[in-house]
């Protein structure tokens, strides 16, 4: 039997490393939705029905998922977290409650006229209802990361002695809900839910263009995916620097607030100055790959590059290593490797914007058959930048559930026995491992299926194959 | 903020207010996700292709709507009675995972049907349709009840009773609104059914509250309380009332009479549970509740949002009324 704590929290990893696949896709799409739906009545253009009515099936399967796979969430604070519950349910449960009441019924209802209604509703309310279903979404994420940013810079409130044991009371709502952290988080994750999604419609796109292009496979909807790919870059071409600007501020965020965090970043024992961000690095004895220190790196660093990072310009800053807290350190070899896999990708879809910009600029789009390729390849790699991303965060404030006020092993409900937790534990691997491949599934025959056709539609998936391409599609306007 | 943080918002008897929300909320539940699982229950029932899928597309546009308000019950639950969310979520922890699991068995049965046309595949995930709009009211029944004895442990005969009756009543619950949405043979055979399992709730409630009396002697006097009769006075002309309008082709009619044994149910555990919150701990009303200052917000954020909510609802229902024409389907 797996001891109830360890086994909790693998379940409660499992759970979230792949809920926040699907609000992902559904936050990050919604955005998209909005403007094809946009311009699908300002324009009556074909295409733009046709770009709705497919990306409107992956979000509602997405949508679908993510609530069968959220609603575990939400009851898993009661049955595997119940001492947290008791401990932090003032102030933790309001924000719950008010993301069901606020946001998730908005996209949920919503979501239905979407979905069914488009010939029941005036154009007006339909697109209303786009934006609602968006603003649902984003909602969402404000009252989930408003919980989860409270863990993390913990304010307003107070330890109060109740019956025998500690529970937080609220004192200063606004200090607790807009806590210093919450705009960092929110700005990082709606970007880069944006970004995922863009990252995956251009590797979906390029997979086409590229047939089209290269194995000269008739492929239908030649300008209707090269359109897609177009609306991609440019959505990728914004969010992957800003991305990486409010990376930065938030990186020295989390140094002021949680240095612990930081120190395991940048696998830092003890407390120096100057210390170099290793971009590239590798441990000078393979077994330390588990167990990386910064001293004993090899690789590419620049110089005085954490302590810029953790200071916000100087090189010279000095760092508080590990070894000068009193808690154990996190998992420290997790929070390197994923914070190094986060920030290179970052960068790699900065470099993947402005190459695709620099093609389409030359008019070389549809011929850059490399390009396409990347493109195929990083599809699904913005998604892996948000769960490292993740795993930074909530790996990284390891020992604490609540930084400085609650440790994880204390948060677990009391009564779980490890029989409970174990058959649990195996049921979520089994299930979700199933969830995920269900998931895909479906995903790849929508894709393989294509768009729908429209009234009118036929006809300038014609006008694609025949002219080139790029001559049938308007720039992104 | 200092207002907020000494006395109960204009006074009001805020700790009770929210014992009946929690319960409001998932009678709501219970009354709209109801009709959903009526509906993949009565699934089996059809052998024609053609009526599965209108009975898939009578739920496209409303069943995750409906299951937001299992979501707001746990987070209504978590924010004003944060130790029974907690205690009550832990102690029947298998059975919570169990009714997640059945959910999501619902939730995903249809989207995976729709995906493929072959017969073996329907097959399969129409079982599935089944079993988790089937287990999924049942297991609630068993929580609901559960929650009100406090009994240690999952599996008691109140519980499957009070299940078994779930599952009757969320039968009725879909028939009625197939009422509403389809014609022909199709409404005709869901109304035998209807009518029938509108019977079978109410012998099946009958019994569980007298295996509650019998297995829980403290709640005895509770259940003898003139509430609590007159509701199961009223439940019994409600079925009476559901299957005239059933019979006489009025299923509005029929359908709010449900509505009516949904919200009679629930007002009778929440009457009986009352002052406790959560018997197995011992919690009342007012010790388990939150303090003032999250309540008083909370409240606030409730009676702003409420009807809100239910003016979506509204909307959502009206768009999509009346019964669903040929090749309308639920993909």
């Amino acid at each position: 039997m797996v001891d109830p704590v360890v086994a909790s929290r693998l379940q409660f990893a499992v759970t979230t490393i792949v809920h926040i696949v699907f609000p992902v896709m559904s936050m990050g799409l919604a955005p998209f939705l909005i403007y094809f739906t946009w311009k699908e009545i300002r324009t009556g253009e074909a295409i733009y029905e046709r770009l709705r009515r497919f990306w409107v099936k992956i979000f509602a399967v997405s949508f679908v998922v993510g609530t069968v796979t959220g609603l575990v969430l939400e009851f898993e604070f009661g049955t595997n977290f119940a001492a947290f519950s008791t401990f932090a349910g003032e102030l933790f449960g309001g924000p719950l409650a008010t993301e069901g009441m606020m946001a998730f019924m908005l996209e949920a209802t919503f979501l239905g006229i979407f979905i069914y209604g488009r010939d029941r509703v005036s154009d007006a309310f339909y697109f209303l209802s786009s934006v609602l279903v968006g603003l649902g979404t984003w909602l969402s994420a404000v009252w989930i990361l408003i919980a989860n940013s409270w863990m993390q810079t913990p304010r307003g409130y107070e330890l109060v002695n109740e019956g025998g044991r500690q529970v937080v009371h609220l004192t200063d709502p606004m200090a607790a809900y807009f806590n210093p952290r919450f705009q960092y988080m929110f700005l990082h994750m709606q970007n880069s839910a944006v970004e995922s999604v863009a990252l995956f419609m251009a590797g979906v796109a390029a997979y086409f263009v590229y047939k089209h292009h290269v194995r000269g496979d008739e492929v239908e909807n030649a300008a209707f995916w090269v359109k897609t790919l177009k609306i991609a870059i440019v959505a990728l071409v914004i969010t992957a620097p800003l991305q990486v600007i409010h990376g930065d501020l938030y990186a020295r965020h989390v140094y002021e607030t949680q240095p612990q965090k930081f120190a395991a970043m940048e696998a830092l024992w003890e407390t120096d100055t100057y210390v170099p961000e290793y971009i590239v690095a590798f441990p000078t004895d393979i077994s330390h790959i588990l167990d990386p220190r910064a001293k004993e790196l090899l690789g590419i660093g620049i110089p005085g590059g954490a302590s810029w990072l953790a200071s916000g310009g100087n090189p010279q800053a000095e760092i508080r290593g590990l070894n000068s807290f009193e808690t154990e350190a996190p998992p420290v070899a997790v929070v390197f490797w994923a914070f190094r896999i986060m920030v290179g990708l970052g960068f790699w879809f900065i470099l993947l914007g402005f190459w695709a910009s620099y093609r389409w600029y030359r008019g070389e789009l549809v011929e850059d058959d490399l390009l396409h390729k990347a493109f195929m390849g990083s599809s699904l790699l913005g998604i892996v930048a948000v769960e490292t991303g993740w795993i930074v965060t909530e790996v990284g404030r390891q020992p604490w559930v609540i930084q400085d006020v609650m440790l994880t092993e204390n948060s677990v409900s009391p009564s779980l026995t490890g029989a409970e937790a174990t058959f649990t534990l195996a049921g979520f691997v089994g299930g979700y491992a199933l969830l995920l491949a269900l998931y895909t599934y479906v995903i790849r025959r929508i894709i393989q299926h294509g768009p729908p056709e429209v009234d009118g539609g036929a006809v300038e998936a014609d006008a694609g194959t025949d002219a080139p391409p790029e001559a049938e599609v308007s720039v992104d306007d | 903020m200092t207002d907020l943080a000494g006395e109960a918002l204009f006074g009001l008897p805020l700790p009770e207010i929210w014992f009946g929300l929690v319960f409001f909320v998932l009678g709501m539940f219970l009354f709209l996700d109801g009709f959903d699982f009526g509906i993949g229950i009565l699934f089996a029932t059809r052998e024609d292709a053609e009526e599965k899928e209108t009975l898939l597309a009578a739920i496209g546009p409303f069943w995750d709507g409906n299951e937001v308000w299992l979501v707001v019950f746990g987070g209504a639950l978590f924010a004003a009675f944060p130790e029974v969310y907690a205690n009550l979520f832990s102690r029947y922890y298998l059975l919570m995972f169990a009714i997640l699991a059945a959910l999501g068995l619902r939730g995903l049965s249809p989207e995976m049907y729709e995906e493929r046309e072959d017969d073996q595949w329907r097959r399969y995930w129409g079982y599935a349709f089944v079993v988790g709009s089937a287990l999924t009211p049942f297991l609630l029944g068993v929580f609901a009840i559960n929650w009100l004895t406090g009994v240690a442990g999952i599996v008691s005969v109140p519980g499957v009773l009070g299940g078994l009756a779930v599952v009757a009543l969320t039968v009725a619950d879909g028939a009625a609104f197939l009422g509403l949405k389809t014609r022909g043979s199709l409404r005709d055979d869901a109304s035998r059914y209807g009518t029938r399992a509108a019977v079978a709730y109410l012998g099946l409630v009958a019994l569980t509250l007298v295996a509650v009396y019998v297995t829980t002697p403290a709640l005895q006097s509770a259940l003898l309380s003139l509430p609590v009769i007159a509701l199961v006075l009223l439940s019994v002309a409600l079925v009476a009332g559901y299957v005239v309008a059933t019979r006489r082709g009025e299923y509005l009619a029929a359908f709010a009479s449900v509505g009516g044994l949904v919200f009679g149910l629930v007002t009778v555990i929440a009457v009986t549970m009352f002052p406790a919150v959560d018997r197995a701990t011992g919690l009342s009303v007012s010790e388990g509740i939150v303090s003032t200052l999250p309540l008083n917000l909370m409240t606030i954020m409730m009676a702003l949002l409420l009807p809100i909510v239910l003016s979506y609802f509204g909307v959502l229902y009206s768009v999509f009324s009346g019964p669903i024409e040929s090749g309308e389907t639920y993909g």
